[in-house]
């Protein structure tokens, strides 16, 4: 009982519970912190919009260079999207194990979207080295400027998600599942289920567009 | 030794706070609509099922309603009236997006027109 009240309202005032708008008392922290990541979420989504927008009207000066129907490998990009979907859904099973404290079945789903994740950084990788190596590379044409900077912020995006997810994976080891811990993974999801939006968006704009 | 008596008003995004035994159901059936929406975007960038003009409005609306998916069903964001922060929130960042992103598109389409004549529009100002 006293363990589960850090987290939750003191069981006194659960005769008469917030019901939101100011009224009741402050929302729970777990509420705070996870509707203050949805704000930098969505600033984040700004951000790329802006990038997205600058790909928009660049894309078709090529300089003479390669264009985007030349270049783009879609078989690739359907592993791509595949292994990041797939990684967006096991990200939220493991969330929900550790939210039903399932260690064990937690660390299985996290190895699981490491590995996804990391499949889908390879991919890229390869992708843009032999963009480069064709002499195709981010200074060749305002085209591929714009394609680097707005397809590898995405990619380095989940870079960051990774580590993010080996610290968390850290965390839970020598913490254990405690609220903390659970209010840090919540965080973990949404970014990293707002990563596979991005790319529904980099997915269709980028390489559908450019090769239809 | 709680949960039962949680009566949350606002609502935490990314989270599905009432029905938790739906939450893997949710996931999967998530999952299955993205991936027919990611190989419907396949087949309509790939094949003539659409008139060709049309396939970049096909493949707009299946990238809106994959997006859609997403919300729902990995984000947890309803309509429900507990979530009432979290969606307006989105409203808004939804129309900062639109506005950078048509907004460019639009002006940059028209500064295109305006700086570039081509020849015919040329000859036209010549026949006046």
């Amino acid at each position: 009982m006293t363990i589960a009240t850090i987290d939750t309202r003191p069981a006194a005032t659960s005769s008469t519970l917030a019901r939101g708008r100011g009224a009741g008392g402050p929302a729970p922290k777990r509420t705070v912190v996870a509707y203050g990541f949805w704000i930098f979420v969505l600033s984040d989504m700004v951000m790329f919009a802006g990038l997205f927008a600058a790909y928009a009207v660049l894309r078709g000066n090529t300089a003479g260079g390669s264009t985007g129907a030349e270049l783009f490998n879609l078989r690739n990009v359907f592993i791509e999207t595949v292994c990041l979907l797939l990684s967006s859904y096991t990200c939220g099973l493991g969330a929900l194990s550790a939210e039903r404290r399932h260690s064990a079945l937690f660390f299985l789903f996290a190895a699981l979207t490491f590995v996804l994740g990391a499949t889908f950084l390879l991919i890229e990788g390869t992708e843009f080295a032999g963009m480069v190596a064709r002499g195709a590379g981010p200074g060749r044409s305002a085209f591929l400027s714009s394609f680097f900077t707005l397809v590898g912020t995405h990619g380095a995006h989940v870079t960051s998600g990774l580590i993010w997810l080996v610290y968390l994976a850290a965390q839970v080891k020598v913490k254990g599942l405690r609220p903390a811990v659970l209010r840090r993974l919540l965080c973990w999801s949404l970014f990293w289920h707002a990563l596979d939006i991005v790319w529904v968006g980099v997915l269709t704009l980028v390489y559908l567009m450019g090769v239809a | 030794m709680d949960g039962s008596e949680r009566v949350f008003d606002d609502r935490t995004p990314g989270v599905e706070e009432h029905e938790p035994t739906a939450n893997y159901l949710s996931y999967t059936v998530g999952l299955a609509l993205a991936i027919v929406a990611t190989i419907a975007s396949f087949v309509v960038s790939q094949t003539g099922l659409l008139w060709a003009p049309g396939i970049p409005v096909g493949l707009v609306v299946l990238a809106i309603a994959q997006i859609g998916v997403h919300l729902v069903f990995f984000l947890h964001l309803g309509s429900g009236s507990d979530n009432t922060n979290n969606i307006l929130a989105l409203a808004f960042g939804v129309l900062i997006v639109l506005l950078i992103i048509g907004g460019s598109i639009w002006i940059i389409a028209n500064i295109n027109d305006n700086a570039m004549p081509s020849a015919d529009s040329m000859n036209m100002h010549m026949d006046h």
